[in-house]
């Protein structure tokens, strides 16, 4: 084969050729290697960057869970709307961006280009909303309020509208069953932030783009249940992002629905009472301050007295909870959180506070038995009470003689209260204690009775209220005292002279502050949940349960259903002796005592009432108005800020709501056909064998219904009754007065 | 001419046929097999991985997934009948014709720059005469090494001379400045830089003066720097080098092909994704696939052993065509298959490289296995040179 050469070349082209040779192996030599190099060294990196390039994934949102009452009546559902949405990718491919076919789109739907263009655009850190935040793959929502004429307009010319669909779509929505609203209780959603996708990433339930996440109420106590699942397809695309194949998809699995402890009725009614009670108070004229009452928010809790569940829970001043749907608009926004707003997004049965007045006097009663104060003692009600040059007198200046604790309860008398507190402060060491001398037993009750901490209920962001022992004294004295004692001053105005006080001794329990104490004023902060759990625990023997809301879990299918069982939190520190003398001081309360003028022809006999009246006096403004009362199976607690007292402002309600319950007519007589809820209701919604859950319909308006059968009642209506005013009557005791002179601690709101 | 004996006589019965083709010293048994072989695989393989390439591209292929994978073998089929015929000529009878090729692809790089000739990608370097489109400067390589090749060897082989004097050198120099000006007009700038890769590996293995050889490196470098100093590159020119330079420069724009291209590769790993199932392939992430950066389908889909695989045919091509520029019987076929090798080897080398990252990016097909119509002819000739030279007998024989 070989040719031996004859002619042609010499040595110097031979070695040449080898040369040649030898660099054109050496190159291709080192190409191999660099494919080595990226393919065997580097190959891995190389396929996560490939991967990267070309799997984007559509997430199908799954269908959250709904929220429903006792009844199974939905308090928040899906609803199906007409959703018209964007795909970016397939608008990029158009001239502009697509900006003819969304100015065409505009036009349809009514809305202007500039306005849809905002709302396909992406987000970044220089594009303000409107924009979008999610994937760039996920379609984007224009409207969700689409007409079903706008969405056919656009399928039935798809090819006019390249890129832009019309599909129905669940969206969360709160249908308020009988006009009822329980806003703050449900909460509301709103889509995922990037930092919550973050810290989410690697747990068990990660977040997707496009989740909407509850934000406050039920809806985010619950949201892991709710939330369900998103599906998940991973589609591969290419290099203009068009879709080329599926790699993967799992299908979305619906949240669990939620079964609350909520009677949607009894929630109107309630919400109705508590409306109609604040609007009543404004009409009324204060004459501490010379003006109306200024009713500017209230909260009231129906609670099962044995369970701690919750049938109706409701705040004012209050707002449409569906404003959240497909999104709030910044108007809307600035409405429900500005500085402006009276904070509708607040649930002020949880989160709001005030000093609890007389209705403390439950824990000052068990407190002074628990110090070994017989309960029969003769204890002298006198119409005032003097310490140190200080005169603390009785509200109205009554003078009942000596009575027992249990009387004293009754008929709220001030002076025993402050005798005993003042007994107890001086047996405590006085102004300066010994090291472990305090025994604090008005205090240590009130901890006892779990005031100052949370009571678990199933909400976030509860607050605690605060018992003023000496801890607080002196975390709090610590605190302020550097403005204390840089503003105080002892000749200057009331704030200065407080000051002053308080930079000197603020740190210390002072006789003054403990005797305020003992009835509830001062430094004192309870929610309106803690009285509900107090005195749902009074009514129940004793026991102090965890209020939920939440009575079961229900998933999507109905077959696995997880009951929230009532929790113990804790027993009262009373026995069944105290107790019972307490449950004939509270009924006393109903039939003769501060809250008789309200309960009027009450039948008694057949419904047990019991109750305690408050009120609590906030440094420059109108006095908290409470109302604290309990049948055998609910304890339902009304408090109304700047309204006066306690039953001027909410006895009329709170009677109204437990003739719901119970169906008792103006006239006394008891129909139990209109009774909303004569018993707790204790079984659990019926659930379909396809998983949905059976619901009676309510219809009409509860509210107005319940109020239409109180006609006759002869408490009502404030023209029949001129003690509507909150300057006292003779049964109208239920508050005492502050000392006219000047009182020595220092308040919560005081300005700093 | 050996040539006959390849031809089918008619007259035995086939077997006979087949005797006479493979008997000893017989054409079949003299041809380089696994020249012929390799390059047949390489073809066969590039036709593959240009299907896979363009299957999904709707935008290119008019519809019809197998467009690009006929027209390739189509190709290959001429490509293989014009080897056949550049055998059967020899490569002796082409010199005579040589004076016309030459002619004639230099007219029709000249057409390029007329109107008739079609820009793409920046460059004026294509002819579109219904439906097909020609790259001439493919021609004008095979023009170059056959003319220069005949001027140089002609004194030499004729025995008047040991090597080339420095007039004739001169003389091919000018012979292949002309294409090479033409080339540069367009500008095809990756075309210009094969090019004189090929007259450095003729100058060299003709034997030529080495002064010739360091000068034309000199001139080379004065050149390239003269191109840049002058604002000759187009901007696109300047962005791939800017982009080689540093591959992760706005990845977006400039960067994009080279770093698409390499992470197409790299995710290959040992064995590929399997033919069809490269995800960087079929998600068209890595333009020009299927002519300039059609390596990146083979390091995707089949993976260090395929990629690897191709470099090995290509090495095993030129292996062979060195053996045969050294054991050519004269110096024009010698210097023939030196300038083949130093085309293929240049020509292969920039092409993988630049999908690798370590060449910038110049448009040049990847022999055998790019698609190109130009380019295939060109090589498959390139080829028949090779098995031309090698089947010869002696001059005297």
């Amino acid at each position: 084969m070989t040719n031996i050469p004859e002619t042609g070349r010499t040595p110097r082209v031979q070695i040449r050729l080898v040369v040649i040779q030898i660099l054109v192996l050496s190159l291709l030599g080192t190409l191999g290697g660099r494919l080595w190099y990226l393919q065997i060294r580097e190959g891995a990196q190389y396929q996560k960057e490939a991967s990267g390039n070309h799997v984007q994934q559509v997430v199908d949102p799954a269908v959250r869970g709904d929220i429903l009452d006792a009844r199974g009546v939905p308090l928040a559902d899906n609803e199906t709307r007409l959703v018209v949405s964007a795909s970016r990718t397939d608008l990029l491919k158009q001239p502009h961006d697509g900006k003819a076919v969304l100015t065409k789109l505009a036009g349809v739907l009514g809305m202007k280009p500039e306005e849809v263009m905002q709302k396909v655009r992406l987000c970044d850190a220089k594009t303000p909303q409107p924009c979008w935040n999610g994937s760039p793959y996920q379609p984007i929502p224009i409207t969700d309020k689409a007409t079903p004429r706008q969405a056919l307009q656009i399928r039935e010319a798809s090819e006019d509208y390249p890129g832009i669909s019309a599909e129905p779509e669940a969206v969360r929505s709160y249908p308020g069953p009988g006009s009822s609203n329980t806003a703050q209780v449900l909460g509301y959603l709103s889509p995922v932030t990037d930092a919550e996708i973050q810290q989410a990433k690697n747990s068990e339930s990660p977040y997707l783009r496009s989740d909407m996440v509850g934000r406050s109420g039920l809806e985010r106590e619950y949201d892991k249940e709710l939330r369900g699942k998103a599906g998940v397809t991973r589609y591969e695309v290419d290099n203009l992002g068009r879709v080329i194949g599926k790699a993967k998809a799992t299908p979305p699995e619906s949240g669990s629905n939620l079964v609350t402890s909520i009677d949607s009725r009894v929630q109107r009614v309630a919400e109705y009472e508590l409306d109609k009670a604040m609007k009543a108070a404004r009409q009324q004229f204060d004459k501490n301050t010379g003006e109306n009452f200024k009713a500017d928010s209230g909260a009231v809790i129906v609670m099962e007295a044995k369970t701690g569940r919750i049938v109706a829970m409701a705040s004012a001043p209050t707002y449409d909870p569906n404003v959240w749907v497909g999104g709030i608009s910044a108007k809307d926004y600035k409405a429900l959180t500005g500085k402006d707003s009276d904070y509708p997004l607040l649930n002020r049965a949880i989160q709001g506070q005030a000093a609890p007045g007389s209705t403390f006097k439950v824990v000052s009663t068990a407190a002074a038995v628990q110090a070994g104060y017989a309960w029969d003692g003769g204890y002298p009600c006198t119409s005032s009470y003097s310490v140190g040059g200080q005169v603390f007198k009785n509200f109205e200046g009554e003078n009942f003689g000596p009575i027992s604790l249990g009387r004293a309860l009754e008929v709220s008398c001030d002076t025993v209260f402050y005798g005993l507190g003042d007994n107890e402060w001086k047996k405590d060491g006085g102004i300066n204690p010994k090291k472990g001398q305090p025994k604090d037993w008005f205090f240590r009750t009130a901890h006892q009775f779990g005031l100052g901490k949370e009571t678990g209920v199933d909400l976030p962001n509860e607050v605690t209220g605060r018992v003023p022992d000496r801890q607080w004294k002196l975390d709090y004295w610590k605190a302020n005292k550097d403005v204390w004692c840089k503003y105080g001053k002892k000749d200057g105005s009331y704030v200065q002279k407080i000051y002053y006080e308080n930079c000197l001794e603020g740190n210390k329990m002072r006789e003054g502050d403990e005797i305020n104490y003992s009835i509830g004023q001062g430094d004192t902060l309870v929610t309106p949940i803690q009285e509900a759990m107090i005195y749902g625990a009074v009514a129940n023997g004793g026991t102090e349960y965890v209020p939920t809301i939440g009575k079961a879990v229900i998933s999507p299918d109905g077959r696995t259903v997880q009951e929230i069982k009532p929790k113990v939190a804790r027993k009262l520190p009373v026995s069944q002796a105290t107790l019972n003398g307490m449950n004939d001081a509270f009924a006393g309360v109903i039939t003769r005592g501060t809250a008789a003028w309200k309960f009027n022809g009450w039948p008694q006999n057949k419904i047990q009432l019991h109750g305690k009246t408050g009120t609590a006096e906030v440094y420059g403004k109108q006095t908290t108005g409470w109302l604290a009362t309990y049948s055998k199976d609910y304890s339902v607690i009304m408090t109304i800020s700047q309204a006066g007292t306690g039953s001027g402002a909410a006895g009329e309600a709170v009677r109204n709501i437990y003739s719901a319950l119970y169906g008792v007519q103006g006239d006394g007589s008891v129909d139990t056909r209109k009774a909303l809820l004569p018993e707790p209701q204790k079984t659990l919604p019926k659930v379909r064998p396809d998983g949905t859950i059976a619901a009676p319909k309510v219809t009409g308006d509860p509210g107005k219904d319940a109020e239409a059968s109180q006609q006759n009642n002869p408490s009502n209506g404030t023209d029949q009754q001129p003690a509507t005013s909150p300057s006292p009557t003779t049964g109208n005791r239920n508050t005492r007065r502050r000392p006219r002179r000047i009182p020595k601690r220092g308040r919560r709101r005081m300005p700093a | 001419m050996t040539g006959h004996s390849f031809s089918v006589s008619g007259y035995g019965p086939a077997r006979a046929g087949w005797t006479r083709l493979f008997a000893r010293d017989s054409l079949a048994r003299r041809l380089d097999w696994p020249i012929l072989l390799a390059a047949l695989a390489l073809s066969l393989l590039g036709s593959l991985l240009v299907f896979s390439a363009t299957r999904n591209r709707t935008e290119i292929n008019q519809g019809d997934p197998y467009y690009f994978l006929v027209r390739h073998l189509m190709n290959l089929g001429i490509g293989f009948a014009l080897m056949i015929g550049t055998i059967w000529l020899g490569h002796r009878a082409l010199r005579n014709a040589v004076p016309i090729l030459y002619g004639l692809s230099v007219l029709l790089a000249l057409v390029v720059l007329t109107p008739l000739g079609a820009t793409i990608n920046g460059q004026r370097n294509w002819i579109v005469i219904g439906g097909f489109s020609i790259q001439p400067a493919e021609f004008l390589k095979v023009a170059i090494i056959l003319g220069m090749a005949m001027m140089l060897a002609t004194r030499v082989d004729a025995g008047d001379k040991t090597y080339p004097d420095h007039r004739t050198v001169a003389q091919s120099l000018g012979l292949a400045a002309v294409p090479c000006m033409i080339l540069l007009l367009m500008p095809d700038l990756g075309s210009v830089l094969a090019m004189v890769a090929i007259i450095l590996g003729i100058l060299l293995a003709s034997g030529a003066s080495n002064r010739w050889v360091f000068g034309l490196l000199t001139v080379g470098v004065i050149g390239c720097v003269a191109i840049w100093q002058l604002h000759i590159l187009d901007q696109y020119q300047i962005n791939r080098f800017a982009a080689f330079a540093n591959p992760n420069l706005d990845p977006a724009g400039v960067g994009y092909n080279t770093n698409q291209a390499r992470i197409a590769i790299g995710s290959g790993g040992l064995a590929g994704q399997g033919l069809f199932h490269g995800s960087q392939t079929t998600g068209q992430f890595v333009p020009e696939q299927q002519t300039d950066f059609v390596f990146t389908v083979a390091g995707e889909e089949l993976g260090f052993l395929g990629a690897g695989l191709i470099i090995a045919l290509v090495g095993l091509i030129l292996w062979r065509a060195c053996r045969i520029a050294r054991d050519s019987t004269e110096l024009y076929g010698t210097v023939v298959a030196a300038g083949i090798v130093a085309w293929f080897a240049f020509q292969s080398f920039e092409n993988i490289g630049m999908t690798l990252g370590i060449m910038p990016v110049t448009g040049l097909p990847l022999p055998f296995v790019s698609y190109g119509g130009s380019s295939m002819f060109a090589v498959w000739v390139a080829v028949g040179l090779l098995q031309s030279i090698k089947v010869q007998r002696p001059m005297s024989a």
